[in-house]
């Protein structure tokens, strides 16, 4: 091959380089496009008052997402209740504590747990977690907000642990030599240097974790009920909801393409577009503070 | 909680004690039910693996036969998935850690992926509906569901790649550069090949994603029912995840027994692929000479 020809190709393949490395802001720039192309009509037909009401019943005209937007929220919460702690302590537990053929156990697992499909926890949801809980607490059905925020529990779980781990791990080992060279306890210097070291770190695990509930569609549409009723105490926990992501898979396969309800249910999807954006940009920002104020230690 | 040991007035050593055997209980705790989930699985969805189950096409409502056009459905949309993932994200990847300077340009790329590794998987779905299906005009079918995979696989290679690329040793670049090579040159023959197994992880860990996915195909590629193999790119087709969908909540007296067994199918696809990862990152480890 030539000289003049070799730097030819190099030229193409590094100009197709580049496009590809502008492809994920095109991506995210198309998505917010034809959701909100789709969405945004809605607002000029139901008014505002009307969109913020608390009944969404579409076949009536009723398109209130308010139960919808809290539906998602308790979900969401209950998951976080019981996938923060747990994922937080796991992480600490492997990245500080476990020995290594404990750490050979838990982190394969906790992958694998990762890369189940939610439909399979939805299946064993229906068939196992809910009427497990509908008999243990006496519920007319198992198919409740509980249900659904247990198994997302479960889902956030990995990224909390993958991440959290990965800021423990960055925490420099002198800062750890340090500490119990002081005289302190292992347990004192987790506790005392070494999580605090990595808090920002694990935040944006916990915040990241939180966000991939949110969007969960099919473990939440399978196993809570799918009722779009407003949450109006703390009962409604062990009631059948309806989280926004539901919403969306179980109604557009029956609306016909380019009416209000099948706009609104584009709005929706704006809506959750804009939650995990404002997550994932606060856990974003977090992480690059987290960094600069490293940088500010080292220097 | 860190102070734990002045207000009991407990000797530290013993706090260490309880608190080391407590994170365990905990950590064991947390992974217990995915071994549960698996050992249950395997158990009652084993019986109902037969040569007919895997290989036949499902009969009777699909409530009888098997569910070969769910396999190969989804056979067919991770590889769809992969035609359009792996070249791209790879790519964006040697972009980032090879080309980017750290400019306002490359922090929008990097908060352009954080965003679209953060989007759910359903609103995904919408963007196929609105961009492939109606606006392109591809249908229902399995060029349409690749394609929005291939988007929500994107975010999963591209970090996974950058950070294989980026663990490549810098004199490895400096050196290749002193011998006369072109960037390119150093990218595909030094670069590349040390960063591979980085890579493949990163792309069937994507991959294996992909594959389990049922959201994002629901309005873009998934048929309820398809008792023959798809013949084109613009066909529907069935999927796995889909089709445990449908049997576990759309068909009404569906046998427990073939339940089972399509989720130990699904199940079998991710744990191979767990098992690939696993493989592809022992050996690297062992054969790595930096």
């Amino acid at each position: 091959m030539s000289a003049n020809k070799l730097k030819f190709s190099e030229k193409i393949i590094t100009r197709g380089i580049q496009f590809s490395g502008l492809s994920s802001i095109v991506f995210v720039l198309m998505i917010l496009y034809f959701l909100v192309a789709q969405g945004l009509p809605v607002l000029s037909e139901v008014p505002l008052r009307d969109l913020f009401s608390t009944r969404w019943y579409p076949i009536e005209g009723y398109y209130g997402i308010l139960p919808l937007i809290l539906g998602s929220l308790v979900v969401t919460v209950g998951a976080s209740l019981v996938a923060v702690p747990m994922g937080v302590l796991t992480a600490i537990y492997i990245a500080e504590i476990a020995p290594g053929w404990a750490k050979e156990i838990l982190k394969p697992l906790v992958e694998l747990l990762a890369g189940l499909p939610s439909v399979v926890l939805g299946f064993l949801g229906i068939l196992i977690l809910s009427p497990f809980l509908r008999d243990t607490l006496h519920l007319p059905t198992g198919l409740t907000a509980l249900t659904g925020a247990l198994l997302l529990g479960m889902i956030a779980v990995p990224t909390i642990v993958s991440i959290s781990e990965d800021a423990l791990n960055n925490v420099p080992e002198t800062y750890r030599t340090g500490s119990l060279a002081l005289g302190v306890t292992r347990w004192q210097t987790i506790w005392g240097v070494t999580v605090p070291a990595a808090r920002s770190g694990i935040l944006t695990a916990i915040m990241l974790g939180v966000g991939r509930t949110i969007g969960e569609t099919m473990t939440v549409m399978m196993v809570t009920g799918n009722a779009p009723v407003m949450p109006d105490s703390f009962r409604v926990l062990f009631m059948p909801i309806r989280t926004m992501t539901a919403t969306i898979a179980s109604e557009m396969g029956e609306v016909a393409a380019g009416s209000l309800h099948y706009s609104m249910l584009f709005f929706i999807a704006v809506v959750l577009f804009l939650f995990t954006l404002a997550v994932n940009i606060a856990a974003s920002k977090i992480s690059s503070r987290q960094l600069k104020r490293s940088e500010r230690i080292l220097s | 909680m860190k102070n734990n040991h002045r207000y009991l007035f407990l000797n530290p050593k013993i706090t260490e004690k309880i608190g080391t055997v407590a994170l365990t209980a905990v950590a064991f705790l947390t992974v217990a039910p995915i071994i549960a989930i698996v050992i249950y699985i395997i158990y009652l969805g084993a019986p109902a693996i037969t040569w007919e189950f895997l290989t036949a096409m499902p009969r009777d409502g699909m409530r009888a036969g098997g569910i070969w056009p769910a396999i190969v459905g989804t056979f067919y949309l991770t590889m769809g998935t992969a035609i359009f993932s792996v070249p791209l994200g790879v790519a964006a990847a040697i972009y980032l850690s090879e080309y980017a300077k750290d400019n306002p340009l490359t922090r929008n790329i990097r908060l352009a992926i954080i965003n679209l590794a953060g989007i759910p998987s359903v609103v995904y779905g919408l963007f196929g509906l609105g961009l492939f299906v109606v606006f392109l005009n591809f249908g229902t079918s399995i060029l349409s569901a690749s394609l929005t995979l291939s988007i929500m696989t994107l975010p999963v290679i591209i970090t996974t790649t950058e950070e294989a690329l980026r663990a490549v040793p810098q004199s490895f670049r400096v050196v290749s550069t002193s011998l006369g090579a072109t960037k390119w040159q150093t990218i595909r023959r030094v670069i590349l090949p040390q960063a591979l197994p980085g890579i493949l992880t990163g792309v069937v860990l994507g991959l294996e994603r992909a594959a389990g996915e049922t959201a994002p195909i629901l309005f873009t590629g998934a048929a309820f029912f398809l008792p023959r193999l798809p013949n084109s790119p613009l066909d529907a087709t069935m999927a796995l995840p889909y089709h445990l969908f449908v049997i576990s909540t759309q068909v009404p007296g569906m046998p427990i027994k073939i339940q089972y067994g399509t989720v130990l199918v699904l199940m079998m696809f991710v744990l191979i692929m767990n098992l690939i990862v696993t493989l592809i990152r022992s050996r690297a480890r062992a054969r790595r000479q930096w």
